[in-house]
């Protein structure tokens, strides 16, 4: 446990990676996520680590899956057309069963887009990103307390099941200030036991291999069967979400990261109003928290979801719920930032039979 | 009874699966035998790249990893800057290091990051069938310059050790060929020197072996001999183009870098 101290987002972050035992780190410059490899430049020299800053974001991800490949905690971060490029390092990760954690803090795209705070990669992110099939454990904070402490949950489920796992923000998150409380004892990172698979030199008989592919016919089937049995496991085990107010409410508010602190003050204000309004919110995108909706669905008539992309995350609220409550989408892309007033305008429109925000 | 000679422990009993006259074999035997004398089999980590030599973690009796194409030099790095005790090498060919992987083979040798690369030149894609590579001579056909390779097209081959030789990164570069027994020699010569500075933790070091790749050049094992002899090593030349001043000094004269008339 610690003290608590006024951090930026992004150095939170960076900083409980290194409390979680990250030793390694390569990056490449991009903004709003700056702090993060500025931060790592000096911070990890201090604990014996490596700081790297790579020629590209390609080269970044490759370094990683080296350092990765000794069985290091290693990170690496980028905004995100940065990590477009380091899909294809990702994919390998993910075939290669290399535990790696990263960092998308998010701006507005497509193309170069903008460095505004946004959404728009959430496709990206909870559908694997790059080629083949795979999954990556994605976790949503929304506040700088949170991606000071997420780092350290991404680390034990990256080593445990042996998969990336990443923590998705924004701008907003990335470069706010607030109050943080490490809520865990610093790793030593020496003490960490060093893997089996990892690669360390050893006697003939006993040698590794790290590989992403296998070109016998039928093995690679198998090796995907292999990962999916593994993915499985995470869905059934590793789901987490906030559920606040849900019991009798007539609407539920559902957002993620920053659309969920949103969705929080409009629910507040709404709630002190008199409006029965609940929220409910996934911690983490991938595995989504499926369950929770349907739950709920059929048994609470509307949800109203505020994302900052034009329609990504809504597609898993409408997968949970499979027709059986009405959707409602209230959507602002590329740098638009909804207010919990502009969001509790649309809750009453909402609850009052008006349909111009009605998904399906 | 006195044993002459004994196969390599560095390299695994599984048969090789390259085509008849091709070069990988003799390379992967030789790399293998180098970390073996040298006393470091089982403090050697291997990068193995995409490409022909993608198998190579089958063949090389080590600790190996295979990654995406061009990006064994940073997953070296990954490795070295991790385990700096270890010795990582990074094995390549043409396409993989001077085409989609350049930037990261500029870059190591700039930070004169301590890892080895053998980096095998045989100008074309092999595995894929063929296709032009960054080190296709002009005129050289392949699958994607049917004609021939033009400057008007394509422009020039890459020649990968006068280009990393301009920076003050590397510590030692050498270009050989195995196309016959004393090119071999050199070629172990070569790769033994280049482990060593880096257990000596000197920095950066490169060994381009010209290679031949009679499948895909579409001739006989002893034609392609004859190119790497008449067409690649005029454009090519043979010799060391960088090296620490102190081994300089020491060194007879008669191996001095030729330079193309």
């Amino acid at each position: 446990m610690s003290e608590r101290i006024l951090m930026k987002g992004n150095e939170a972050l960076a900083e409980g990676a290194v409390r979680a035992g990250c030793r390694f780190f390569a990056g490449y410059p991009i903004t709003p996520q700056n702090e993060i490899p500025e931060y790592m430049s000096w911070r990890l020299p201090e604990t014996g680590g490596t700081f790297l800053q790579a020629e590209s974001e390609v080269s970044a991800i490759n370094m990683l899956f080296g350092a990765a490949a000794v069985g290091r905690r290693v990170m690496t971060s980028s905004s995100s057309p940065g990590i477009s490029l380091k899909q294809e390092g990702i994919s390998y990760c993910a075939s290669a069963e290399l535990p790696i954690f990263y960092a998308n803090i998010v701006r507005g795209g497509p193309g170069l887009g903008n460095i505004a705070p946004s959404q728009g990669d959430y496709f990206q992110s909870t559908r694997g990103g790059g080629h083949g099939d795979y999954r990556v454990f994605v976790m949503a904070p929304k506040s700088v307390d949170e991606m000071a402490n997420f780092p350290r949950i991404c680390y034990d489920i990256a080593f445990k099941y042996r998969i990336p796992a990443m923590v998705l923000a924004d701008g907003i998150l990335g470069q706010m200030m607030e109050p943080v409380t490490f809520d865990f004892d610093p790793v030593e990172a020496d003490s960490l036991s060093i893997p089996d698979w990892a690669l360390r030199g050893s006697k003939p008989e006993e040698r590794r291999v790290v590989k992403s592919f296998d070109l016998r016919p039928g093995k690679m089937e198998e090796w995907n069967y292999r990962l999916e049995k593994k993915y499985d496991e995470i869905k059934a085990e590793e789901v987490r979400y906030e559920a606040i107010n849900t019991d009798g409410a007539d609407l539920i508010l559902t957002g993620y990261g920053t659309s969920a602190r949103i969705c929080e003050t409009a629910m507040a204000q709404g709630r002190k109003e008199g409006l029965k309004i609940g929220y409910i919110r996934p911690i983490t995108l991938w595995p989504f928290p499926t369950r929770i909706f349907r739950d709920l669905a059929g048994k609470i008539g509307k949800f109203l979801v505020v994302e900052m992309s034009l329609g990504q995350y809504v597609e898993d609220v409408q997968l949970s719920i499979n027709g059986r409550s009405e959707i409602y989408l209230h959507k602002r892309p590329a740098g638009g930032i909804p207010t919990g007033e502009e969001v509790l305008e649309v809750a009453k429109k909402v609850l009052s039979g008006d349909k111009s925000k009605f998904y399906v | 009874m006195k044993i002459v000679f004994e196969q390599t422990k560095g390299l695994t009993d599984i048969p090789m699966r390259y085509c008849p006259g091709c070069g990988h074999g003799v390379v992967h035997r030789l790399v293998a035998e180098c970390y073996e004398e040298l006393g470091v089999q089982e403090n050697t980590i291997g990068v193995a790249p995409v490409g022909c030599s993608v198998f190579a973690d089958e063949y090389l009796n080590i600790d190996m990893i295979q990654g995406a194409h061009g990006r064994g030099p940073a997953i070296a790095t990954g490795i070295k800057r991790n385990l700096p005790d270890k010795l990582a090498f990074s094995y390549q060919g043409d396409g993989d290091l001077a085409s989609i992987g350049a930037a990261e083979t500029l870059h190591a040798a700039a930070r004169s990051e301590n890892i080895t690369i053998i980096f095998i030149n045989n100008a074309i894609y092999g595995m894929t069938g063929g296709q032009m590579a960054p080190t296709t001579l002009l005129g050289m056909r392949s699958t994607t310059s049917p004609a021939g390779r033009t400057v008007a097209a394509n422009g020039y081959p890459i020649r990968v050790c006068e280009l990393l030789a301009a920076l003050d990164g590397p510590v030692y570069l050498e270009r050989t060929t195995v196309d016959k027994p004393a090119g071999v020699v050199k070629t172990r010569k070569a790769i033994k020197r280049a482990f060593q500075y880096q257990l000596e933790g000197r920095g950066f070091t490169l060994v381009e072996i010209l290679s031949q790749c009679p499948t895909d050049w579409g001739m006989t094992p002893l034609q392609s001999l004859e190119r790497v002899r008449n067409e690649m090593t005029p454009y090519f030349p043979l010799g060391i183009y960088k090296e620490p001043e102190d081994d300089k000094k020491a060194r007879p004269k008669k191996d001095a870098v030729k330079k193309e008339s």
